[in-house]
């Protein structure tokens, strides 16, 4: 008899723990008031040299120069800008009506301040040719070069170079609060996976309409699918394209497909003695099956890449190249026969009773890579190439390009990391030799003279012809192969209006959006 | 009591110090670049370089010897110090709290739940018998032979696609703690409750056990009485170890539902070879370790005082 009062009293219990529960819900973030974003990647750091992408894009922090979807510069928090005849100064006017989210005003100061420290940090500004950054007056700042560099303004617009109030940095320059000057300021940060940010109502620009908007990475691309199903997240990023099908059918979403400059690249050592001669790296990239890839492998037909860059980077894309051009070059048979390539009896090519072997690295951060590698793997034994994929951490690409040790790599390559693409091809291509993530060992004194010359050009007709040359010859030599392009598929819930997708992945435009009632 | 209590002390300071010095030689010996990984992890692999790499070893000392990278460390801890993380800069101790905080949270509800489905469902398999034994036998098996995910998908495609009852992955609010909660508990019961029925049954067939009955014990009274402590026992050293290796083994779980706990985090860490968070993560797990056996053997003494006063 004495259990039904117990049960009774366990059952008082908990519906009154659910009740102060549902109650302390209400205060803060709900599904009604939130958009509530999904995501793959993690962020650890509040610092934006690290992870500023996710600041950025939860346009929590913003920089000077803002980028629009054609990769143009356009105003931020500097209004207007200009540079100089000799392109060495540029001066930048400040908006005069921003705040930070901590309550200070923006000023010139402030501004020099951010640059100096993120300057010193690692990031694009660390590495361009800059002598001083002032405050001229309150509201002006000016930035003088050692020599001409165009990207410059791309290179602000980074998320690395955004801009926050004083007191959000410690004495050592590391961040301490992110007081930038977003629509939205942070509310609530759990890294390595969640964050959630609030409306900020003193916002310079167009206020938002949603208060709060949260940001959740999720493991498995499946788990995300399954939230974009579910309705529990609003929007749901880099879904699996083998989910594009079902996501389609249902009533309550959208789904987007937008190209992005990032290319799948095959990264060769140009220096190997397998590999040194153009032929063989042709041959090896003949015998690729891109559409096969693009449509077998990564389930977005049409995303095949001849080039690096896309065809939205007009100053970068080479217009006549195609199928027929490249199939023109020979087959990959017949131009390893010329190298002295012999198949053996078990079918591997052989010269001088060496094997034709490679070593092809990639990383597992994005899972399509494995699988395009393994792809690649036997297309390339078919011509007779013997190949050791071996899947490590992406740091291993910049690593074996140093050592030496690199053969062969597949590689995901942002090129609109840097609003301007000069910036990243300056990185891979212009020095000797190469770079980190674009051709190694590999030696083209008119490319370097070309890019160190579009660091100079301000005519765009020239910067045109001079960028044009610059592909041919990427294309003509291949130091690196490009494999695929990519195509980010998001997906949105119709309860959201006002979506839309920032190609470079800067911003959510949160600010934009707006619940309609379904 | 006392000289357990001791014995557990310096066991708990013997498991920190080697727990400590073996992550620092296996993740010393681990091949790659620290430099490197440490990059790749801070800046992502759209912004690691060589330049990146240089002053990450530059920033974090990273040429120093081992040795004296391993002297730091043991200085610290003497001082309690757990350092910092090499690739976000924050604590050690605030990571790991957030990361074994949401484990154990996990942990604990799934023991919880799955306390309630095993003991009355053991109790009743070895009161009953046949068919109902062989039913949960069946039963135990199929879940048990099932990977955990699979279970946890069932309930997500069920729980929160087709009734949309709870959230299908993250973390925050209790909604979200349920389904990896249940997924959890199933797969621990299902082994569980055949714990529970052995002990019951073993009980319930002895002479003791008997006896009670036929000297005029109600059912009731024979269970409170002779029943429930003598099955309670080997349960409750079972959970225990259940308990232990569950808070290693519920990655899966944690991958599946987006759940930020210690065994996803340091997966990541030693992707990144940031040796604080993985030296700070073992170290709390060593001493969760001692401290939860410490915890079962004095709830066992509790149960079963009569190994103490043989003593």
């Amino acid at each position: 008899m004495k259990v039904m009062p117990f049960l009774k009293r366990m059952l008082f219990c908990v519906s009154l723990v659910s009740g102060a529960l549902a109650l302390s819900a209400c205060s803060g973030p709900t599904s009604s008031n939130t958009v509530s974003i999904s995501g793959a990647f993690e962020f650890t750091s509040l610092s934006p040299s690290k992870n500023g992408f996710v600041f950025s894009r939860m346009q929590v922090l913003e920089t000077l120069l803002d980028v629009d979807e054609k990769g143009l510069l356009i105003p931020a928090l500097a209004k207007d800008w200009k540079v100089s005849d000799d392109a060495k100064i540029w001066t930048f006017n400040l908006r005069d009506d921003v705040r930070f989210h901590d309550g200070a005003a923006m000023d010139a100061d402030a501004v020099v301040n951010s640059l100096e420290i993120a300057k010193s940090k690692h990031g694009a500004l660390r590495k361009a040719p800059i002598e001083k950054i002032y405050a001229k007056d309150n509201h002006t700042v000016i930035i003088t070069l050692t020599r001409p560099f165009t990207p410059l303004g791309a290179v602000l617009a980074n998320y690395a170079n955004g801009i926050l109030s004083p007191a959000a940095y410690d004495d050592n320059g590391e961040v301490v609060t992110l007081a930038g000057t977003g629509p939205y300021k942070v509310f609530q940060f759990e890294p390595p996976h969640k964050l959630v940010v609030e409306r900020f109502d003193d916002y310079w620009g167009k206020k938002a309409s949603i208060q709060y908007a949260s940001y959740l990475t999720g493991h498995r691309a499946e788990s995300r699918v399954l939230q974009a199903k579910s309705g529990q997240a609003d929007i749901v990023f880099g879904l699996d394209p083998a989910s594009l099908a079902s996501l389609e059918k249902m009533d309550i979403l959208t789904v987007h497909s937008n190209p992005i400059p990032r290319t799948i690249v095959l990264k060769l050592n140009s220096g190997h003695r397998f590999l040194e001669d153009v032929r063989a790296r042709k041959a090896l990239s003949l015998a690729i099956d891109r559409k096969g890839i693009a449509k077998g492998v990564l389930h977005i037909p049409g995303s095949e890449a001849e080039q690096i860059l896309p065809a939205s980077m007009t100053n970068w894309y080479l217009d006549d190249v195609s199928d027929e051009t490249e199939a023109s070059a020979g087959m990959p048979d017949s131009l390893l026969a010329e190298l002295g390539w012999k198949k053996n009896a078990q079918g591997y090519l052989e010269r001088n009773g060496e094997l034709f072997e490679l070593t092809l690295i990639t990383y597992a951060d994005r899972p399509e890579l494995t699988t395009v590698a393994t792809s690649i793997q036997a297309q390339w034994e078919k011509i007779g190439v013997k190949t050791n994929v071996e899947v490590t951490n992406s740091s291993a690409i910049p690593m074996g390009h140093q050592d030496g040790s690199l053969e062969a790599a597949l590689m995901a390559r942002n090129y609109g990391f840097i609003a301007d693409p000069l910036g990243v091809m300056l990185s891979d291509y212009g020095s000797d030799g190469g770079g980190d993530w674009g051709a190694m060992n590999w030696n083209n004194k008119e490319l370097s003279a070309d890019l160190l010359e579009l660091e100079q050009t301000s005519d765009p007709v020239k910067y045109k012809e001079i960028a044009q040359r610059s592909a041919q010859i990427i294309y003509n030599e291949r130091p690196v192969i490009p494999v695929s392009s990519y195509v980010q598929q998001t997906a949105v819930n119709k309860r959201i209006k006002g979506f839309r997708f920032d190609p470079f992945e800067r911003s959510y435009f949160l600010n934009e959006m707006e619940f309609v009632n379904l | 009591m006392k000289v357990m209590l001791f014995k557990r002390l310096l066991q708990l300071i013997t498991v920190i110090w080697g727990v400590g010095t073996l992550t620092f030689i296996l993740m010393r010996s681990l091949p790659g670049d620290m430099a490197y990984r440490i990059a790749a992890s801070r800046y992502g692999q759209d912004n690691v370089d060589s330049q990146a790499a240089a002053l990450v070893r530059e920033e974090l000392k990273l040429d120093q010897s081992a040795l004296t990278a391993y002297w730091h460390w043991l200085t610290d801890l003497m001082q309690l110090k757990l350092g910092d993380s090499l690739v976000s800069g924050l604590p050690v101790i605030d990571t790991v709290q957030h990361m074994l905080g949401h484990s154990l949270l996990l942990a604990f509800a799934g023991l919880i739940v799955s306390v309630l489905i095993a003991v009355p469902l053991g109790l009743l398999s070895a009161w009953r018998g046949n068919p109902l034994d062989s039913i949960l036998m069946g039963l135990s098996s199929v879940i048990r032979s099932m990977p955990v995910f699979v279970i946890g998908v069932l309930f997500i495609l069920l729980f929160a696609l087709n009734w949309n009852l709870f959230p299908v992955a993250g973390f925050g609010s209790p909604a979200h703690l349920v389904l990896p909660a249940i997924t959890l508990a199933l797969s621990l019961a299902a082994v569980s409750n055949r714990v529970v029925r052995d002990s019951a049954k073993k009980t319930f067939q002895s002479a003791f056990y008997q006896f009670s009955q036929v000297k005029g014990l109600s059912l009731w009274q024979t269970f409170r009485r002779h029943g429930a402590r003598n099955i309670a026992l080997p349960v409750v050293a079972f959970f225990g170890i259940q308990l232990v290796s569950m808070i290693e083994g519920i990655v899966m779980i944690e991958s599946l539902f987006s759940w930020p706990g210690i065994g996803h985090g340091l997966a990541h860490a030693i992707f990144a070879r940031d040796i604080p968070v993985i030296q700070g993560s073992a170290l709390m797990m060593g001493i969760l370790f001692v401290l939860l056996n410490t915890l079962v053997d004095i709830i066992c003494l509790w149960i079963d005082p009569r190994g103490v006063k043989n003593q």
